[in-house]
């Protein structure tokens, strides 16, 4: 097992530096100049060539392409993100602000798309065939096929503007008012959570009707076992392990997700964040969000490998 | 199952597959509803100016955001434009923008996959570690950087699409390779003197290509999904060329007054999607039960 953790510990931290390279590469090769990482569009404008040149000079860019990145990179060690033109503000100070709005609404949806998810797939098929299963597989298909901004949409229309049951956007903290929390978080969390719930489901249906025809299922029905004994002692166990490596795709969802819901339900978070850095081509923060979203989906992925190894032996000396 | 499931398989490779092939997926009535809606989708995305009521451009200040009526079925936008022929010409854009970019992903994919898989090592090494990375971050947020970086417009929304999609086809690819070429006809081609690139080719690319197929079918609908999502956002497709994702953001400015704007164009995405979904997930079905669950 620990060769299994060092070797999987190791990969992660390639992969990382290979996502920073990216990051860094993409930025500045694409069309449009780095030193606009660092100006206004306005500075842009006003200022001479002599005074680009002497900004390109103070901030580093005239540098070897090597010798920036681990400029950049450092920088990140030392919690220097850069600056957001739009905000005016440090990339960090934003990122604290927004991450937790993001998670939020995040880990929510996590819970739900995973919890009910596994729930729907085991029913389903363990009633193979019958009409639960045949309305379950439409529902994780079209959860899979709804544009979620939409879905969004539909949400406000209906609960909100039709219905009056709930609050059609906008966020408050849990820690000034945790009622209108919770109430403002209902749309966008089931939103989110749509699709991760749909793939879950599906997942987990098609893994529970491979375990449920195993001899060891077979001999726990003939001693007489109850069926809740079966499914839960028995089947559960195996049939879950496939759904494990789910975890990181969801998350992936979900983050990808809140760039729509919360530009939707007009949400402070990272994903409108990320919108609004898109928008007005505030690349300090383009640079940060992508990282830290990779960052946040290469360390549950390892997590989830090293669970996947605890619980299947096979993987560890495979 | 599993024993359930190999009979199928022996017997689609057994009886050269396509007849079996076709059974399997007309054989239930919602592959058939799928194969329907899509026939129906690139129908009028092709034919668009001859199926379209109106000029999908033609502004009409007189007549802004009616209810749907008998001359507009779906109503009209706040600059007046007919929603039935902006739907209709819709489907070109997602259309186009579905199958060139999945076109993009699969060629780059598959050949990244084939190099990385045949020549194992090092070059398979870096290559995956190149893919992981790109795995990591959420595909539509790729999608969107590279699209916001490269500027917006149908051609930019292609080639960032097609780069976000990538990873899933190398990944698929490499390991298809990496069993594939294990077989002694593989060894055989080489003792024969073939060398790498007619093994490559002519050997592992045609054997590994069922799985990338059934990928490639799924992806259509998730690259129109993405497409509709970039649009959404102001950073895809820009007005005045019609896109569904667009049309829904339009519509959500009048909410109130005239939903069908926002819900009209959503029902559509939601359909060309089911159905690649639904037709992709047959034709994997037909062609491998086994791949079940890890496509």
């Amino acid at each position: 097992m620990a060769t299994y953790i060092v070797r999987r510990l190791i990969l992660a931290l390639i992969v990382l530096i290979i996502i920073t390279l990216l990051i860094f590469l993409v930025i500045r090769f694409l069309p449009g100049d780095p030193i606009y990482l660092y100006m206004s569009r306005q500075e842009q404008q006003t200022l001479t060539l002599e005074q680009v040149e002497a900004a390109r000079h103070e901030f580093g860019l005239d540098k070897p392409i090597v010798v920036q990145y681990f400029d950049w990179i450092n920088g990140i060690f030392h919690g220097n993100l850069g600056e957001s033109l739009f905000y005016s503000e440090s990339v960090g100070a934003l990122l604290k602000r927004r991450f937790p709005v993001t998670l939020n609404l995040g880990i929510p949806a996590f819970i739900i798309g995973s919890v009910l998810g596994t729930a729907a797939g085991v029913l389903s098929a363990l009633r193979r065939g019958k009409a639960l299963d045949s309305l379950m597989a439409v529902f994780s298909y079209m959860g899979i096929a709804v544009p979620i901004f939409w879905l969004g949409i539909l949400f406000i229309y209906v609960f909100g503007l039709k219905l009056h049951l709930l609050p059609m956007f906008g966020y408050t903290s849990p820690t000034v008012n945790l009622i209108q929390n919770i109430k403002q978080l209902i749309l966008p969390v089931v939103c989110l959570a749509v699709t991760p719930l749909a793939s879950i489901a599906r997942q987990s249906r098609s893994s529970m009707l491979e375990i449920i025809r195993q001899d060891y299922i077979r001999t726990a029905w003939s001693k007489g076992l109850r069926e809740r004994n079966v499914v839960m002692r028995h089947a559960l166990k195996n049939g879950l392990i496939p759904v494990v490596t789910l975890m990181g795709i969801s998350l992936s969802y979900i983050l990808g997700g809140s760039v729509f819901i919360e530009t939707v339900f007009s949400i402070p978070g990272l994903g409108a964040l990320s919108v609004q850095a898109l928008l007005s081509k505030d690349y300090a923060i383009i640079q940060a969000v992508t990282l830290l979203m990779a960052a946040i989906i290469v360390g549950i992925n390892l997590l989830v490998d090293l669970t996947y190894g605890w619980l299947d032996p096979r993987i560890r000396y495979g | 199952m599993t024993q359930e499931s190999n009979v199928i398989t022996l017997g689609a490779t057994t009886r050269t597959g396509q007849s079996h092939i076709l059974r399997v997926m007309l054989g239930r009535k919602v592959v058939i509803f799928g194969l329907v809606v899509i026939l129906a989708f690139i129908i009028v995305a092709i034919f668009a100016p001859l199926i379209a009521p109106y000029d999908p451009y033609a502004q009409n200040l007189n007549a802004t955001r009616q209810q749907p009526s008998a001359a507009h079925w779906l109503g009209t936008d706040a600059l007046g434009r007919d929603t039935v022929s902006r739907i209709i010409f819709g489907a070109r854009t997602s259309l186009l923008v579905g199958v060139v970019s999945v076109g993009i992903a699969a060629i780059l994919g598959i050949w990244l996959g084939l190099i990385a898989g045949y020549f194992g090592g090092w070059t398979n090494n870096i290559i995956m570690r190149f893919i992981d990375a790109l795995m990591a971050v959420p595909m539509i947020l790729l999608a969107l950087v590279l699209a916001a970086l490269l500027g917006g417009g149908l051609k930019n929304v292609v080639i960032a699409i097609g780069i976000a999609l990538t990873s899933l086809y190398a990944r698929l690819m490499c390991s298809q390779v990496l069993s594939t070429k294990e077989n002694d006809y593989v060894t055989a081609a080489r003792s024969l003197g073939a060398g790498n690139w007619r093994i490559m080719v002519r050997h592992l690319l045609p054997n590994c290509l069922p799985p990338i197929i059934v990928l490639i079918t799924l992806q259509l609908g998730t690259a129109i999904l993405a497409e509709a999502g970039l649009s959404f956002l102001g950073i895809g497709i820009q007005p005045p060329q019609a896109s569904w994702g667009a049309m829904v953001n339009d519509g959500y400015k009048y909410l109130l007054t005239t939903p069908i704007l926002s819900f009209a164009p959503g029902v559509a995405i939601m359909l060309v999607v089911f159905s690649f979904n639904i037709v992709g997930d047959g034709l994997r079905d037909a062609l491998d039960p086994r791949l079940r669950g890890t496509l």
